[in-house]
């Protein structure tokens, strides 16, 4: 019997670093080169720019979770402290290119370009998705945990085999790496080798439940070995290493060389949403020592030590972000417009009598309850008054 | 409403309901478990009222659902070392609706865990947990939370005893916190029973007031089939004046809530209040309506629905999931199978529309109230 020579595909074999990638430390200060070898940080300009998207985002964080917290919105799961993440990675894309996030990413949306009203509509209860997925190309925040890696994947593949130059971008929180969605997603990417970088916002837990119950791995970047992709170890509160490291892996995804994995160290500084309480399952002082290493922070005073930025220019920057929240609340103080007929409007492509039927007993309905049910239909947001209340 | 006033019947045809139910469970662990009283004095029962069997010269004070599912299972733990209890966030956290608070600080992290966060993970290690004679009690955080563990339910959970002739048993709980009217953002109200009442092998029964919540979840702990234990979201926090532990009767029995001669409202869960409702305004229409608890939805008890049923020659069954091919399309098929004859009307179902679960402001349009329950009776010609 003759031979057979087995052809092995060509896989990453090496282990990412233990040692994160990063360019500034948290007192804001370069870090030895060695630390960022092989990527380029970026230049003042732009980081001024991601300095000005995260003040933006916290403010919009800070003020979501106070309007939640006043009963103005049904339920909020906040990126509070993981602005370089949100920022950094979604700065990335390119025009075409498509996002996937998940509940956590509201932030990544703003910085899409997403109107802040068209974002919270979801979390206020008006309808489950606000924003023009199509329009910005990013995909319904997704609530069921890891779903959307595979969704990144697909999309992915589909512009592989059109010969698009798009590439996608899927977020995805440590606990969820747990789930078996998220390691067909990396299989998958793998095998295919599409043009996908899957973010992994390592903020330190799911819910109440800390990365060393949830896996046993030494990093969550070892897991891209197994499935032969490259994985990348970054810190996550260090945004000119997450904007460098993503769109290094997004250079590579359009040269034909398949997915990344890369695992940004961060933190969840807030509750896992309003209706949380952190107190049950984490210290003060753990929560102390990540306030140290914030993304803001640093930045600053990067930028500031730099001569890049000074007292106006942040006054400049910090006014701007007060306008944004003058907006929000202005937006979320203002009733909710919502038709309640409307649930049976986006059901099907092909109508159906039966639907038809529903709506006119709906119809019916509202008209006997007289005009007040349909110019004020709403409830008020629920007040989470109960801390069980979780979800998101 | 008018028109059910012209059928009033005199009321007091108290049926035999309560005779032809399923004998009660033969365990007795707890000091007050015993026969359950049937549902007492031939008087419409309301809610609150629909609860007894405590232990005598008790003191009942106000129960929450989640207090007695938490007592229940802190009573189970203590009854049988082979219970554990393992999910997302049921440790440290003690849930996120707080049903396991402080059971992992009593017993300890090797009866009560923080699993990985996988569902069909969680579920496929109970099964093999349960092969080896543990009596696994696993959580689902929220009902839509289940969908990734639907093979193993439906593949596994559900086949083994039948696969093995009855050599391997699964003795396991599966909990879902489940349906809507609490805000909930989406995938945080979905009603799937349908789906687990449509595979063969499995035993779904569910609550609707604190003290079936002790009782039926100490019973489908001991029971020896696989139960899902579906846990209405929106009675969490509701308060039943009880004294635990209680038993009441065989979480396989449906149990009258209150006695009617017009109409029989068929309820489970999160409905058997918006029954409860609809029959106080009814009443005040003249129209007296009976209302039952299914608290089993698979097995289903005929017994007693037959006969609340050829009592009052109407019925409707009421439920927040879509209609279409939903649990009441099971339910309006044996009633008219059984008691065609005794009907006067086609049985009714009214539920939720037949959409996905809408967001928060507008889950009021999608819910059955009883607005939407007494104009649907009254679709039903009453003059025959
Ligand atoms: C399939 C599924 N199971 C459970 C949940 C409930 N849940 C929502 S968020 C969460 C924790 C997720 O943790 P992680 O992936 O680390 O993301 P983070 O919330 O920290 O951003 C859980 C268990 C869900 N949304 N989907
Ligand atoms: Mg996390």
């Amino acid at each position: 019997m003759e031979r057979m020579t087995i052809e092995l595909p060509r896989t990453a074999r090496a282990l990412p670093h233990t040692d994160p990638v990063s360019f500034i430390d948290p007192a804001g200060r370069p870090v030895e080169p060695g630390l960022h070898a092989g990527y380029t940080l970026p230049d003042a300009q732009t980081l001024i720019r991601f300095y000005r998207r995260m003040v933006r985002a916290r403010r919009f964080e800070s003020q979501v979770t106070a309007l939640t917290r006043q009963g103005r919105l049904a339920t909020y799961p906040s990126a509070f402290g993981q602005e370089a993440c949100e920022v950094g990675a979604a700065s990335a894309l390119a025009e075409d290119d498509w996002m996937f996030p998940t509940y956590r990413d509201s932030a990544a949306i703003l910085t899409r370009g997403a109107e802040p009203g068209d974002i919270l509509g979801s979390f206020r209860g008006d309808w489950h998705c606000g924003y023009d997925s199509q329009g910005l190309r990013t995909s319904p925040q997704a609530t069921p945990l890891a779903t959307q890696t595979l969704h990144a994947v697909g999309f992915a593949m589909a512009a592989k085999l059109r010969g698009t130059q798009q590439a996608t971008l899927t977020f995805i929180g440590d606990g969820a790496t747990s789930e078996g969605d998220a390691h067909e997603a990396f299989n998958f990417a793998a095998v295919w080798q599409t043009p996908t970088v899957f973010f992994i916002q390592n903020n330190q837990y799911a819910i109440s439940v800390p990365l060393r119950e949830q896996s046993n791995a030494t990093m969550l970047a070892d897991k891209a070995v197994g499935y032969g992709m490259p994985g990348v170890r970054v810190d996550g509160n260090d945004i000119a290493a997450v904007f460098a490291v993503v769109s290094a892996a997004f250079e590579r995804a359009r040269r034909g060389e398949g997915p990344t994995l890369v695992e940004g160290l961060t933190y969840r500084l807030e509750a896992h949403t309003n209706s949380d309480d952190p107190s049950r399952y984490r210290s003060a002082e753990e929560v102390d020592i990540w306030r140290t290493r914030d993304p803001l922070t640093r930045l600053e005073a990067y930028l500031r030590s730099a001569g890049d930025l000074d007292d106006e220019s942040v006054a400049a920057i910090a006014a701007d972000a007060e306008d944004l929240a003058a907006h929000v609340r202005e937006l979320m103080n203002t009733e909710a417009q919502v038709d309640p007929t409307e649930i049976f409007a986006h059901v099907y492509a092909h109508e159906r009598p039966q639907l038809r039927e529903q709506r006119a007993l709906l119809e019916a309905e509202l008209a006997a309850a007289g005009p007040a049910a349909l110019s004020q239909p709403t409830t008020q947001p629920q007040p989470a008054p109960e801390p069980q209340r979780a979800g998101a | 409403m008018s028109a059910p006033a012209t059928r009033a019947s005199a009321a007091g045809a108290q049926a035999g309901a309560s005779e032809r139910r399923p004998a009660a469970p033969a365990e007795a662990q707890d000091a007050s478990a015993g026969r359950p009283q049937g549902d007492s004095q031939g008087q419409p029962q309301g809610h609150s009222q629909a609860q007894r069997a405590t232990a005598p010269g008790a003191r009942p004070k106000p129960v929450t659902m989640t207090k007695a599912l938490n007592t229940a299972l802190r009573d189970a733990l203590a009854a049988d070392d082979s219970v554990v209890i393992f999910g997302e966030d049921v440790g440290r956290l003690g849930g996120v609706f707080r049903v396991t608070d402080g059971l992992r600080d009593e017993f300890g992290p090797e009866r009560v865990w923080d699993s990985p966060l996988a569902e069909a993970g969680i579920i496929g290690t109970a099964v093999g947990m349960a092969m080896a004679g543990m009596r696994p009690v696993v959580e689902m955080q929220f009902d839509a939370f289940s969908y990734p563990a639907f093979e193993q339910v439906v593949s596994h959970v559900a086949k083994m005893r039948n696969r093995t002739k009855g050599r391997v048993e699964l003795p396991l709980v599966i909990r879902i916190p489940v349906a809507g009217d609490i805000g909930g953002v989406e995938h945080h109200s979905d009603s799937s029973e349908a789906y687990w009442c449509a595979t063969p092998g499995l035993t779904v029964v569910t609550p609707s007031n604190s003290a079936d919540a002790y009782s039926m979840l100490r019973e489908a702990i001991d029971a020896q089939d696989p139960v899902i234990f579906m846990e209405p979201k929106s009675r969490y926090w509701s308060k039943d004046a009880i004294e635990l532990p209680v038993r009441t009767e065989s979480m396989y029995c449906a149990r009258v809530v209150r006695e009617g001669t017009d109409v029989t409202l068929l309820a489970y869960g999160p409905t058997v209040r918006t029954a409860l409702e609809t029959a106080e305004a009814g009443a005040q229409d003249g129209l007296s309506v009976e209302v039952i608890d299914l608290r089993s939805l698979s097995p289903f008890d005929d017994a007693t629905v037959t006969a609340s049923v050829r009592k009052t020659g109407r019925a409707a069954v009421l439920h927040e999931a879509a209609q279409f091919g939903g649990y009441g399309a099971e339910v309006a098929a044996r009633v008219t199978e059984r008691s065609f004859f005794h009907l006067a009307a086609p049985v009714l179902r009214i539920t939720g529309f037949d959409i996905p679960f809408p967001s928060p402001k507008l889950e009021e349009f999608h819910l059955p109230t009883p607005t939407r329950i007494l104009d649907a009776l009254e679709t039903w010609e009453w003059e025959l």
